[in-house]
Protein backbone atom coordinates (compact mmCIF):
# COMPACT_ATOMS: atom_id res chain seq x y z
CA UNK A 1 0.00 0.00 0.00
CA UNK A 2 2.90 2.33 0.83
CA UNK A 3 4.46 1.61 -2.57
CA UNK A 4 1.13 2.29 -4.24
CA UNK A 5 0.74 5.64 -2.50
CA UNK A 6 4.30 6.53 -3.36
CA UNK A 7 3.59 5.82 -7.02
CA UNK A 8 0.39 7.83 -7.01
CA UNK A 9 2.07 10.86 -5.48
CA UNK A 10 5.20 10.66 -7.56
CA UNK A 11 3.48 11.28 -10.91
CA UNK A 12 1.66 14.58 -10.82
CA UNK A 13 0.18 14.36 -14.34
CA UNK A 14 -3.41 13.25 -14.71
CA UNK A 15 -2.98 10.96 -17.71
CA UNK A 16 -1.85 7.50 -16.70
CA UNK A 17 -2.14 5.99 -20.19
CA UNK A 18 -1.48 7.99 -23.33
CA UNK A 19 -1.77 6.29 -26.69
CA UNK A 20 -0.97 8.12 -29.92
CA UNK A 21 -1.73 6.78 -33.39
CA UNK A 22 -0.91 3.12 -32.75
CA UNK A 23 -1.28 0.68 -35.60
CA UNK A 24 -0.88 -3.08 -35.68
CA UNK A 25 -1.06 -5.27 -38.77
CA UNK A 26 -1.03 -9.04 -39.03
CA UNK A 27 0.04 -9.82 -42.58
CA UNK A 28 -2.42 -7.84 -44.69
CA UNK A 29 -5.03 -7.46 -41.94
CA UNK A 30 -5.02 -4.22 -39.95
CA UNK A 31 -6.07 -5.22 -36.43
CA UNK A 32 -5.62 -1.76 -34.93
CA UNK A 33 -5.66 1.24 -37.21
CA UNK A 34 -4.06 4.41 -35.87
CA UNK A 35 -6.00 4.76 -32.63
CA UNK A 36 -5.34 7.46 -30.05
CA UNK A 37 -6.77 7.89 -26.57
CA UNK A 38 -5.77 8.67 -23.01
CA UNK A 39 -6.90 7.34 -19.65
CA UNK A 40 -6.82 9.58 -16.60
CA UNK A 41 -5.50 8.48 -13.22
CA UNK A 42 -8.29 6.86 -11.18
CA UNK A 43 -10.58 6.52 -14.19
CA UNK A 44 -12.53 3.40 -15.16
CA UNK A 45 -12.18 3.37 -18.91
CA UNK A 46 -14.27 1.02 -21.03
CA UNK A 47 -13.13 -0.35 -24.37
CA UNK A 48 -16.07 -1.81 -26.25
CA UNK A 49 -16.39 -3.54 -29.56
CA UNK A 50 -17.48 -6.72 -31.31
CA UNK A 51 -15.28 -9.80 -31.83
CA UNK A 52 -12.18 -9.06 -33.83
CA UNK A 53 -12.54 -5.30 -33.34
CA UNK A 54 -8.99 -5.00 -31.97
CA UNK A 55 -9.66 -4.88 -28.21
CA UNK A 56 -7.29 -7.65 -27.14
CA UNK A 57 -4.63 -6.58 -29.64
CA UNK A 58 -4.78 -3.09 -28.09
CA UNK A 59 -4.42 -4.54 -24.57
CA UNK A 60 -1.52 -6.70 -25.76
CA UNK A 61 0.24 -3.64 -27.15
CA UNK A 62 -0.37 -1.66 -23.96
CA UNK A 63 0.97 -4.44 -21.76
CA UNK A 64 3.98 -5.38 -23.87
CA UNK A 65 2.74 -8.69 -25.30
CA UNK A 66 2.64 -7.16 -28.77
CA UNK A 67 4.65 -4.44 -30.45
CA UNK A 68 2.85 -1.65 -32.33
CA UNK A 69 3.97 -1.19 -35.94
CA UNK A 70 3.76 2.55 -35.41
CA UNK A 71 2.63 5.08 -32.82
CA UNK A 72 3.55 5.59 -29.17
CA UNK A 73 2.28 4.29 -25.84
CA UNK A 74 3.09 5.89 -22.53
CA UNK A 75 2.09 4.44 -19.16
CA UNK A 76 2.86 6.38 -16.00
CA UNK A 77 5.27 8.50 -18.00
CA UNK A 78 7.20 5.46 -19.28
CA UNK A 79 7.50 5.10 -23.06
CA UNK A 80 6.24 1.51 -23.48
CA UNK A 81 6.71 1.41 -27.22
CA UNK A 82 10.47 1.58 -26.62
CA UNK A 83 10.75 -0.26 -23.32
CA UNK A 84 7.62 -2.23 -22.37
CA UNK A 85 9.37 -4.03 -19.49
CA UNK A 86 9.93 -0.73 -17.65
CA UNK A 87 6.19 -0.17 -17.15
CA UNK A 88 5.20 -3.73 -16.26
CA UNK A 89 5.49 -3.19 -12.51
CA UNK A 90 2.92 -0.39 -12.78
CA UNK A 91 0.03 -2.56 -13.88
CA UNK A 92 -1.76 -5.83 -13.36
CA UNK A 93 -3.36 -7.77 -16.19
CA UNK A 94 -6.42 -9.99 -16.06
CA UNK A 95 -6.56 -11.73 -19.45
CA UNK A 96 -9.75 -12.94 -21.10
CA UNK A 97 -8.89 -16.52 -20.09
CA UNK A 98 -8.18 -17.61 -16.53
CA UNK A 99 -4.55 -18.54 -17.05
CA UNK A 100 -3.27 -19.45 -13.60
CA UNK A 101 -1.42 -22.68 -12.88
CA UNK A 102 -3.81 -25.66 -12.69
CA UNK A 103 -1.49 -27.77 -10.53
CA UNK A 104 -1.08 -25.08 -7.83
CA UNK A 105 -3.62 -24.23 -5.12
CA UNK A 106 -5.40 -20.88 -5.16
CA UNK A 107 -3.21 -19.64 -2.31
CA UNK A 108 0.03 -20.83 -3.98
CA UNK A 109 -1.03 -19.27 -7.28
CA UNK A 110 -1.47 -15.88 -5.59
CA UNK A 111 1.83 -16.20 -3.71
CA UNK A 112 3.60 -17.13 -6.95
CA UNK A 113 2.11 -14.15 -8.80
CA UNK A 114 3.17 -11.84 -5.95
CA UNK A 115 6.71 -13.27 -6.13
CA UNK A 116 6.85 -12.39 -9.84
CA UNK A 117 6.62 -8.75 -8.73
CA UNK A 118 9.36 -9.20 -6.14
CA UNK A 119 7.16 -9.26 -3.03
CA UNK A 120 8.77 -10.82 0.03
CA UNK A 121 7.55 -14.12 1.50
CA UNK A 122 5.64 -12.74 4.53
CA UNK A 123 4.11 -9.88 2.56
CA UNK A 124 2.86 -12.13 -0.22
CA UNK A 125 1.38 -14.74 2.13
CA UNK A 126 -0.46 -12.00 4.01
CA UNK A 127 -1.72 -10.37 0.82
CA UNK A 128 -2.77 -13.72 -0.69
CA UNK A 129 -4.76 -14.65 2.42
CA UNK A 130 -6.44 -11.25 2.47
CA UNK A 131 -7.38 -11.41 -1.23
CA UNK A 132 -8.78 -14.92 -0.88
CA UNK A 133 -11.06 -13.57 1.81
CA UNK A 134 -12.05 -10.47 -0.19
CA UNK A 135 -12.89 -12.58 -3.25
CA UNK A 136 -14.87 -15.14 -1.23
CA UNK A 137 -12.37 -17.92 -1.89
CA UNK A 138 -11.02 -18.47 1.62
CA UNK A 139 -12.43 -22.00 1.89
CA UNK A 140 -11.13 -22.99 -1.54
CA UNK A 141 -7.71 -21.40 -1.04
CA UNK A 142 -5.89 -24.67 -0.54
CA UNK A 143 -7.63 -26.53 -3.35
CA UNK A 144 -5.97 -26.90 -6.73
CA UNK A 145 -6.89 -24.25 -9.30
CA UNK A 146 -7.73 -27.03 -11.77
CA UNK A 147 -10.72 -28.02 -9.58
CA UNK A 148 -12.21 -24.51 -9.38
CA UNK A 149 -15.48 -23.60 -11.10
CA UNK A 150 -15.33 -21.06 -13.94
CA UNK A 151 -16.53 -18.24 -11.68
CA UNK A 152 -13.98 -19.11 -8.98
CA UNK A 153 -11.21 -19.24 -11.58
CA UNK A 154 -12.19 -15.81 -12.83
CA UNK A 155 -12.22 -14.35 -9.31
CA UNK A 156 -8.80 -15.81 -8.52
CA UNK A 157 -7.40 -14.50 -11.82
CA UNK A 158 -8.59 -11.01 -10.90
CA UNK A 159 -7.10 -11.39 -7.41
CA UNK A 160 -3.78 -12.38 -9.06
CA UNK A 161 -3.98 -9.23 -11.18
CA UNK A 162 -4.14 -6.96 -8.14
CA UNK A 163 -1.82 -8.93 -5.81
CA UNK A 164 0.98 -6.33 -6.16
CA UNK A 165 -1.31 -3.32 -5.62
CA UNK A 166 -0.90 -1.97 -9.15
CA UNK A 167 -2.08 1.60 -9.78
CA UNK A 168 -3.44 0.38 -13.14
CA UNK A 169 -5.41 -2.77 -13.93
CA UNK A 170 -6.21 -4.17 -17.38
CA UNK A 171 -9.36 -6.27 -17.29
CA UNK A 172 -10.14 -8.21 -20.44
CA UNK A 173 -13.71 -9.56 -20.46
CA UNK A 174 -13.86 -10.14 -16.69
CA UNK A 175 -17.38 -11.57 -16.54
CA UNK A 176 -17.64 -13.57 -19.76
CA UNK A 177 -19.10 -17.04 -19.38
CA UNK A 178 -19.55 -17.07 -15.61
CA UNK A 179 -22.60 -17.43 -13.38
CA UNK A 180 -24.75 -14.44 -12.45
CA UNK A 181 -23.72 -14.38 -8.76
CA UNK A 182 -19.99 -14.44 -9.57
CA UNK A 183 -20.43 -11.79 -12.27
CA UNK A 184 -22.25 -9.57 -9.77
CA UNK A 185 -19.49 -10.01 -7.18
CA UNK A 186 -16.82 -9.26 -9.78
CA UNK A 187 -18.62 -6.06 -10.84
CA UNK A 188 -18.84 -5.04 -7.19
CA UNK A 189 -15.11 -5.70 -6.74
CA UNK A 190 -14.28 -3.69 -9.86
CA UNK A 191 -16.31 -0.78 -8.50
CA UNK A 192 -14.49 -1.07 -5.15
CA UNK A 193 -11.11 -1.06 -6.88
CA UNK A 194 -12.09 2.09 -8.75
CA UNK A 195 -13.29 3.69 -5.52
CA UNK A 196 -9.91 3.02 -3.91
CA UNK A 197 -8.19 4.87 -6.75
CA UNK A 198 -7.09 2.06 -9.08
CA UNK A 199 -7.22 3.08 -12.72
CA UNK A 200 -9.03 0.40 -14.70
CA UNK A 201 -8.92 -0.34 -18.40
CA UNK A 202 -11.90 -2.61 -19.04
CA UNK A 203 -12.81 -4.42 -22.21
CA UNK A 204 -16.21 -6.07 -22.30
CA UNK A 205 -18.92 -6.99 -24.74
CA UNK A 206 -21.58 -6.59 -22.02
CA UNK A 207 -22.60 -3.03 -22.80
CA UNK A 208 -24.85 -2.72 -19.75
CA UNK A 209 -21.84 -3.71 -17.60
CA UNK A 210 -19.75 -0.95 -19.16
CA UNK A 211 -22.59 1.54 -18.76
CA UNK A 212 -22.94 0.69 -15.07
CA UNK A 213 -19.22 0.73 -14.25
CA UNK A 214 -17.31 3.01 -16.60
CA UNK A 215 -16.58 6.72 -16.43
CA UNK A 216 -15.67 6.94 -20.10
CA UNK A 217 -16.06 4.55 -22.99
CA UNK A 218 -14.41 4.07 -26.37
CA UNK A 219 -16.22 2.12 -29.10
CA UNK A 220 -13.82 0.26 -31.36
CA UNK A 221 -14.92 -1.29 -34.65
CA UNK A 222 -12.61 -2.80 -37.28
CA UNK A 223 -9.54 -1.50 -35.45
CA UNK A 224 -10.72 2.11 -35.30
CA UNK A 225 -12.19 4.09 -32.42
CA UNK A 226 -15.54 5.32 -33.71
CA UNK A 227 -16.57 7.23 -30.58
CA UNK A 228 -15.02 8.07 -27.25
CA UNK A 229 -16.83 9.97 -24.51
CA UNK A 230 -18.19 9.92 -20.97
CA UNK A 231 -21.16 7.61 -20.36
CA UNK A 232 -23.41 10.63 -19.66
CA UNK A 233 -22.47 12.29 -22.97
CA UNK A 234 -22.87 9.06 -24.91
CA UNK A 235 -26.38 8.61 -23.52
CA UNK A 236 -27.44 12.17 -24.43
CA UNK A 237 -28.82 11.42 -27.93
CA UNK A 238 -31.07 8.61 -26.67
CA UNK A 239 -32.31 10.40 -23.58
CA UNK A 240 -35.66 11.41 -25.11
CA UNK A 241 -36.07 8.14 -26.96
CA UNK A 242 -38.86 5.70 -26.12
CA UNK A 243 -38.54 2.00 -26.89
CA UNK A 244 -40.63 -1.06 -26.30
CA UNK A 245 -40.17 -4.77 -26.89
CA UNK A 246 -43.31 -6.74 -27.78
CA UNK A 247 -43.19 -10.51 -27.41
CA UNK A 248 -45.59 -12.26 -29.79
CA UNK A 249 -46.59 -15.68 -31.01
CA UNK A 250 -47.47 -16.42 -34.63
CA UNK A 251 -45.25 -13.86 -36.35
CA UNK A 252 -46.08 -13.18 -40.03
CA UNK A 253 -43.63 -12.38 -42.84
CA UNK A 254 -43.38 -8.70 -43.88
CA UNK A 255 -44.93 -7.66 -40.57
CA UNK A 256 -42.34 -4.97 -40.02
CA UNK A 257 -43.25 -3.31 -43.32
CA UNK A 258 -47.02 -3.49 -42.62
CA UNK A 259 -46.50 -2.03 -39.14
CA UNK A 260 -44.34 0.81 -40.50
CA UNK A 261 -46.97 1.78 -43.07
CA UNK A 262 -49.79 1.65 -40.48
CA UNK A 263 -47.87 3.49 -37.73
CA UNK A 264 -45.58 5.93 -39.61
CA UNK A 265 -44.48 7.73 -36.42
CA UNK A 266 -42.97 4.55 -35.00
CA UNK A 267 -39.84 2.65 -36.02
CA UNK A 268 -40.03 -1.16 -36.02
CA UNK A 269 -37.43 -3.90 -36.09
CA UNK A 270 -37.68 -7.66 -35.58
CA UNK A 271 -34.62 -8.80 -33.58
CA UNK A 272 -35.86 -12.40 -33.43
CA UNK A 273 -38.79 -14.59 -34.52
CA UNK A 274 -41.00 -13.69 -31.55
CA UNK A 275 -39.94 -10.11 -30.75
CA UNK A 276 -40.86 -6.75 -32.22
CA UNK A 277 -38.87 -3.71 -31.17
CA UNK A 278 -40.64 -0.36 -31.38
CA UNK A 279 -38.92 3.02 -31.12
CA UNK A 280 -40.24 6.54 -31.12
CA UNK A 281 -39.43 10.09 -30.12
CA UNK A 282 -42.78 10.24 -28.26
CA UNK A 283 -44.40 7.87 -25.72
CA UNK A 284 -45.56 4.59 -27.28
CA UNK A 285 -49.14 3.40 -26.62
CA UNK A 286 -49.58 -0.36 -26.44
CA UNK A 287 -53.33 -0.76 -27.13
CA UNK A 288 -53.40 0.25 -30.84
CA UNK A 289 -50.40 -1.97 -31.53
CA UNK A 290 -51.91 -4.92 -29.64
CA UNK A 291 -55.23 -4.55 -31.47
CA UNK A 292 -53.48 -4.35 -34.85
CA UNK A 293 -51.52 -7.52 -34.14
CA UNK A 294 -54.47 -9.48 -32.74
CA UNK A 295 -56.55 -8.54 -35.82
CA UNK A 296 -53.90 -10.41 -37.81
CA UNK A 297 -54.04 -13.48 -35.54
CA UNK A 298 -50.76 -12.62 -33.84
CA UNK A 299 -50.99 -13.15 -30.09
CA UNK A 300 -49.36 -10.53 -27.89
CA UNK A 301 -47.69 -12.32 -24.98
CA UNK A 302 -45.95 -9.40 -23.32
CA UNK A 303 -44.99 -5.77 -23.94
CA UNK A 304 -42.01 -4.39 -22.09
CA UNK A 305 -40.90 -0.75 -21.97
CA UNK A 306 -37.14 -0.41 -22.49
CA UNK A 307 -34.98 2.16 -20.74
CA UNK A 308 -32.83 4.10 -23.21
CA UNK A 309 -29.39 2.62 -22.81
CA UNK A 310 -25.86 2.56 -24.09
CA UNK A 311 -26.84 -0.45 -26.17
CA UNK A 312 -29.00 1.84 -28.30
CA UNK A 313 -26.11 4.26 -28.65
CA UNK A 314 -23.75 1.43 -29.57
CA UNK A 315 -26.19 0.11 -32.17
CA UNK A 316 -26.69 3.64 -33.58
CA UNK A 317 -22.96 4.35 -33.83
CA UNK A 318 -21.68 0.99 -34.98
CA UNK A 319 -24.72 -0.51 -36.67
CA UNK A 320 -24.13 -3.68 -34.62
CA UNK A 321 -26.85 -5.12 -32.40
CA UNK A 322 -25.44 -5.64 -28.90
CA UNK A 323 -27.40 -8.91 -28.52
CA UNK A 324 -25.69 -10.28 -31.62
CA UNK A 325 -22.30 -9.23 -30.24
CA UNK A 326 -23.05 -10.91 -26.89
CA UNK A 327 -24.13 -14.16 -28.54
CA UNK A 328 -21.06 -14.22 -30.79
CA UNK A 329 -18.84 -13.73 -27.78
CA UNK A 330 -20.50 -16.41 -25.69
CA UNK A 331 -20.33 -18.83 -28.63
CA UNK A 332 -16.62 -18.09 -28.92
CA UNK A 333 -16.19 -18.25 -25.14
CA UNK A 334 -13.16 -15.98 -25.07
CA UNK A 335 -11.73 -12.64 -25.99
CA UNK A 336 -11.23 -11.08 -29.34
CA UNK B 1 16.78 -8.13 -5.64
CA UNK B 2 13.11 -8.18 -6.75
CA UNK B 3 14.07 -9.91 -10.00
CA UNK B 4 15.91 -12.60 -8.04
CA UNK B 5 12.84 -13.22 -5.84
CA UNK B 6 10.94 -13.84 -9.08
CA UNK B 7 13.79 -16.01 -10.43
CA UNK B 8 13.89 -18.21 -7.34
CA UNK B 9 10.12 -18.61 -7.17
CA UNK B 10 9.78 -19.54 -10.85
CA UNK B 11 12.47 -22.20 -10.32
CA UNK B 12 10.81 -23.42 -7.11
CA UNK B 13 7.39 -23.58 -8.77
CA UNK B 14 8.71 -25.55 -11.76
CA UNK B 15 10.53 -28.01 -9.50
CA UNK B 16 7.35 -28.60 -7.50
CA UNK B 17 4.96 -28.61 -10.44
CA UNK B 18 6.99 -30.62 -12.93
CA UNK B 19 10.41 -31.98 -12.04
CA UNK B 20 9.76 -33.46 -8.60
CA UNK B 21 6.53 -35.16 -9.61
CA UNK B 22 6.71 -38.97 -9.11
CA UNK B 23 6.24 -39.81 -12.83
CA UNK B 24 9.19 -37.61 -13.76
CA UNK B 25 11.41 -38.98 -11.01
CA UNK B 26 10.64 -42.50 -12.15
CA UNK B 27 11.32 -41.43 -15.76
CA UNK B 28 14.73 -40.20 -14.62
CA UNK B 29 15.37 -43.54 -12.86
CA UNK B 30 13.79 -46.17 -15.07
CA UNK B 31 14.86 -44.93 -18.48
CA UNK B 32 18.63 -44.80 -17.90
CA UNK B 33 18.54 -48.09 -15.97
CA UNK B 34 16.67 -49.82 -18.80
CA UNK B 35 19.12 -48.54 -21.41
CA UNK B 36 22.07 -49.45 -19.19
CA UNK B 37 20.74 -52.98 -18.84
CA UNK B 38 20.21 -53.25 -22.59
CA UNK B 39 23.77 -52.21 -23.48
CA UNK B 40 25.19 -54.21 -20.58
CA UNK B 41 23.54 -57.42 -21.81
CA UNK B 42 24.37 -56.68 -25.46
CA UNK B 43 28.08 -56.08 -24.75
CA UNK B 44 28.41 -59.65 -23.41
CA UNK B 45 31.53 -58.66 -21.50
CA UNK B 46 30.00 -58.80 -18.04
CA UNK B 47 31.00 -56.20 -15.46
CA UNK B 48 33.98 -55.15 -17.57
CA UNK B 49 31.64 -53.22 -19.85
CA UNK B 50 30.18 -51.08 -17.06
CA UNK B 51 32.97 -48.52 -17.10
CA UNK B 52 32.95 -48.42 -20.92
CA UNK B 53 29.22 -47.77 -21.03
CA UNK B 54 29.18 -45.19 -18.21
CA UNK B 55 29.98 -41.98 -20.21
CA UNK B 56 27.34 -42.77 -22.83
CA UNK B 57 24.74 -43.61 -20.22
CA UNK B 58 25.41 -40.47 -18.22
CA UNK B 59 25.14 -38.27 -21.32
CA UNK B 60 22.08 -40.18 -22.46
CA UNK B 61 20.22 -39.72 -19.16
CA UNK B 62 21.01 -36.01 -19.11
CA UNK B 63 19.90 -35.53 -22.72
CA UNK B 64 16.59 -37.32 -22.33
CA UNK B 65 15.82 -35.96 -18.85
CA UNK B 66 16.28 -32.33 -19.85
CA UNK B 67 14.88 -32.18 -23.38
CA UNK B 68 11.77 -34.26 -22.63
CA UNK B 69 10.54 -32.18 -19.74
CA UNK B 70 11.55 -28.66 -20.70
CA UNK B 71 10.22 -28.75 -24.25
CA UNK B 72 6.89 -30.11 -23.03
CA UNK B 73 6.44 -27.84 -19.98
CA UNK B 74 7.14 -24.63 -21.87
CA UNK B 75 4.90 -25.62 -24.78
CA UNK B 76 2.17 -26.59 -22.28
CA UNK B 77 2.43 -23.25 -20.44
CA UNK B 78 2.42 -21.36 -23.73
CA UNK B 79 -0.63 -23.29 -24.88
CA UNK B 80 -2.67 -22.66 -21.70
CA UNK B 81 -1.43 -19.05 -21.70
CA UNK B 82 0.10 -19.19 -18.21
CA UNK B 83 3.42 -18.32 -19.87
CA UNK B 84 1.90 -14.91 -20.68
CA UNK B 85 1.88 -14.26 -16.94
CA UNK B 86 5.66 -14.63 -16.90
CA UNK B 87 6.11 -12.45 -19.97
CA UNK B 88 4.03 -9.74 -18.23
CA UNK B 89 6.13 -9.81 -15.06
CA UNK B 90 8.71 -7.04 -14.60
CA UNK B 91 11.63 -9.41 -15.09
CA UNK B 92 14.03 -9.35 -18.03
CA UNK B 93 13.48 -11.99 -20.69
CA UNK B 94 17.02 -13.34 -20.22
CA UNK B 95 16.53 -13.87 -16.48
CA UNK B 96 13.03 -15.25 -17.02
CA UNK B 97 14.28 -17.89 -19.45
CA UNK B 98 17.22 -18.72 -17.19
CA UNK B 99 14.81 -19.31 -14.33
CA UNK B 100 12.57 -21.47 -16.56
CA UNK B 101 15.56 -23.55 -17.65
CA UNK B 102 17.30 -23.82 -14.27
CA UNK B 103 14.88 -26.53 -13.08
CA UNK B 104 15.66 -28.66 -16.13
CA UNK B 105 19.41 -28.07 -15.70
CA UNK B 106 19.23 -29.27 -12.07
CA UNK B 107 17.05 -32.21 -13.08
CA UNK B 108 19.55 -33.00 -15.83
CA UNK B 109 22.39 -32.91 -13.28
CA UNK B 110 20.53 -35.32 -11.01
CA UNK B 111 19.77 -37.87 -13.75
CA UNK B 112 23.31 -39.20 -14.39
CA UNK B 113 23.63 -39.94 -10.68
CA UNK B 114 21.54 -43.07 -11.35
CA UNK B 115 24.03 -44.80 -13.70
CA UNK B 116 26.92 -43.39 -11.64
CA UNK B 117 25.66 -44.79 -8.33
CA UNK B 118 24.83 -48.13 -9.96
CA UNK B 119 28.28 -48.27 -11.48
CA UNK B 120 29.83 -47.64 -8.04
CA UNK B 121 28.33 -50.93 -6.86
CA UNK B 122 29.33 -52.89 -9.96
CA UNK B 123 32.84 -51.74 -10.76
CA UNK B 124 35.85 -49.86 -9.52
CA UNK B 125 35.53 -46.16 -10.26
CA UNK B 126 38.93 -45.12 -8.93
CA UNK B 127 40.93 -42.98 -11.29
CA UNK B 128 37.97 -41.02 -12.54
CA UNK B 129 38.75 -37.32 -13.00
CA UNK B 130 35.88 -35.74 -11.11
CA UNK B 131 37.26 -32.28 -11.88
CA UNK B 132 36.47 -32.89 -15.55
CA UNK B 133 33.42 -35.12 -15.08
CA UNK B 134 31.30 -32.77 -12.98
CA UNK B 135 31.72 -29.64 -15.15
CA UNK B 136 31.14 -31.84 -18.22
CA UNK B 137 27.88 -33.14 -16.73
CA UNK B 138 26.86 -29.55 -15.98
CA UNK B 139 27.68 -28.33 -19.49
CA UNK B 140 25.88 -31.29 -21.10
CA UNK B 141 22.90 -30.51 -18.89
CA UNK B 142 22.93 -26.81 -19.85
CA UNK B 143 23.39 -27.46 -23.58
CA UNK B 144 20.69 -30.18 -23.63
CA UNK B 145 18.33 -27.91 -21.69
CA UNK B 146 18.91 -25.05 -24.11
CA UNK B 147 18.33 -27.47 -26.98
CA UNK B 148 15.02 -28.33 -25.27
CA UNK B 149 14.29 -24.60 -24.99
CA UNK B 150 15.03 -24.10 -28.67
CA UNK B 151 12.64 -26.97 -29.49
CA UNK B 152 9.95 -25.58 -27.15
CA UNK B 153 9.99 -22.08 -28.63
CA UNK B 154 10.06 -23.37 -32.20
CA UNK B 155 6.79 -25.31 -32.00
CA UNK B 156 3.22 -24.60 -30.93
CA UNK B 157 1.83 -27.92 -29.76
CA UNK B 158 3.00 -30.38 -27.09
CA UNK B 159 3.04 -33.30 -29.56
CA UNK B 160 5.17 -31.23 -31.95
CA UNK B 161 7.64 -30.64 -29.13
CA UNK B 162 7.95 -34.39 -28.56
CA UNK B 163 8.36 -35.16 -32.27
CA UNK B 164 10.87 -32.36 -32.79
CA UNK B 165 12.81 -33.50 -29.66
CA UNK B 166 13.16 -36.97 -31.12
CA UNK B 167 14.31 -35.52 -34.42
CA UNK B 168 17.40 -34.33 -32.54
CA UNK B 169 17.72 -36.94 -29.79
CA UNK B 170 17.68 -40.24 -31.62
CA UNK B 171 20.34 -39.31 -34.18
CA UNK B 172 22.40 -37.89 -31.27
CA UNK B 173 22.48 -41.32 -29.58
CA UNK B 174 24.38 -42.69 -32.56
CA UNK B 175 26.23 -39.63 -33.81
CA UNK B 176 27.68 -38.19 -30.61
CA UNK B 177 29.89 -41.07 -29.51
CA UNK B 178 27.65 -42.20 -26.67
CA UNK B 179 27.98 -45.90 -27.39
CA UNK B 180 30.10 -45.97 -30.58
CA UNK B 181 33.15 -43.75 -30.99
CA UNK B 182 32.77 -40.96 -33.55
CA UNK B 183 35.91 -42.31 -35.23
CA UNK B 184 34.07 -45.56 -36.02
CA UNK B 185 31.29 -43.75 -37.89
CA UNK B 186 31.29 -43.59 -41.70
CA UNK B 187 33.30 -40.58 -42.86
CA UNK B 188 30.28 -38.82 -44.39
CA UNK B 189 28.47 -38.88 -41.01
CA UNK B 190 31.31 -37.45 -38.94
CA UNK B 191 30.71 -33.76 -39.84
CA UNK B 192 27.17 -34.13 -38.44
CA UNK B 193 28.65 -35.40 -35.15
CA UNK B 194 30.72 -32.25 -34.79
CA UNK B 195 27.64 -30.08 -35.32
CA UNK B 196 26.07 -31.50 -32.16
CA UNK B 197 27.03 -30.20 -28.69
CA UNK B 198 26.70 -33.59 -27.06
CA UNK B 199 29.72 -34.92 -29.03
CA UNK B 200 32.00 -32.57 -27.09
CA UNK B 201 30.38 -33.34 -23.73
CA UNK B 202 30.68 -37.07 -24.29
CA UNK B 203 34.33 -36.64 -25.27
CA UNK B 204 35.03 -34.96 -21.92
CA UNK B 205 33.18 -37.72 -20.08
CA UNK B 206 35.16 -40.42 -21.91
CA UNK B 207 38.36 -38.63 -21.03
CA UNK B 208 37.33 -38.23 -17.39
CA UNK B 209 36.36 -41.89 -17.00
CA UNK B 210 38.86 -43.73 -19.24
CA UNK B 211 41.53 -41.11 -19.83
CA UNK B 212 42.36 -39.78 -23.28
CA UNK B 213 40.14 -37.41 -25.26
CA UNK B 214 39.55 -37.33 -29.00
CA UNK B 215 39.89 -33.53 -28.92
CA UNK B 216 41.87 -31.23 -26.61
CA UNK B 217 39.86 -30.82 -23.38
CA UNK B 218 39.90 -27.04 -23.55
CA UNK B 219 38.34 -27.13 -27.05
CA UNK B 220 35.64 -29.50 -25.85
CA UNK B 221 34.73 -27.11 -23.02
CA UNK B 222 34.91 -24.02 -25.22
CA UNK B 223 32.84 -25.47 -28.03
CA UNK B 224 30.10 -26.78 -25.77
CA UNK B 225 29.96 -23.39 -24.01
CA UNK B 226 29.60 -21.66 -27.37
CA UNK B 227 26.76 -24.05 -28.23
CA UNK B 228 25.04 -23.11 -24.93
CA UNK B 229 25.28 -19.38 -25.63
CA UNK B 230 24.15 -19.72 -29.26
CA UNK B 231 21.16 -21.98 -28.44
CA UNK B 232 20.03 -19.65 -25.63
CA UNK B 233 20.44 -16.55 -27.79
CA UNK B 234 18.55 -18.07 -30.73
CA UNK B 235 15.74 -19.19 -28.40
CA UNK B 236 15.38 -15.64 -27.01
CA UNK B 237 15.25 -14.26 -30.54
CA UNK B 238 12.52 -16.75 -31.45
CA UNK B 239 10.51 -15.78 -28.34
CA UNK B 240 10.75 -12.10 -29.25
CA UNK B 241 9.75 -12.84 -32.83
CA UNK B 242 6.97 -15.37 -32.27
CA UNK B 243 5.56 -14.66 -28.82
CA UNK B 244 5.86 -10.89 -28.51
CA UNK B 245 4.48 -10.17 -31.94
Amino acid sequence: MIELLYFRNSYPMTKLIEVKEITKKFDDITAVDGISFSVARGELFGFLGPNGAGKTTTINMLTGLARPDSGTISIGGVDCSKNPKAAQSLFGVVPDESNLYPELSGFDNLCFCAALYGMGDKERRKKAASLLETFGLKEAGHRKFAGYSRGMKRKLTIAAGVIHNPPLLFLDEPTTGIDVASARLIRQLIAELRDTGTTIFLTTHYIEEAERLCDRIAFIVNGRIVRIDSVANLLQPVKGMHSMMIFVSGMKPDLSMTLSSTFPDLRFSIPSGNMIRVESGAPIFVSPLARFLEDRNIDVMEARRLRPSLEDVFAQITGIESEKMKKEKEKKGGGS
Amino acid sequence: MKQWIAFWNILKKDMRAYYLKPPNISWGLVFPVAWAAMFFIKSGRGLESVRTLLPGLMAFSILFGTTSLLSVTITFEKKNRSFERLLLAPISLELLMLSKTSGAILFGMANPLVPLVLAMFLTDLSGISWVALLPAALLISISSTFLGLFIAVSVSEVFEAQTFSNFFRFPMIFLCGLFFPVSSLPVFLRPFSYLLPLTYGVDILHGAIHGGNAMPLIWDFLIIMIFCIVLFYISLKIILKRWII
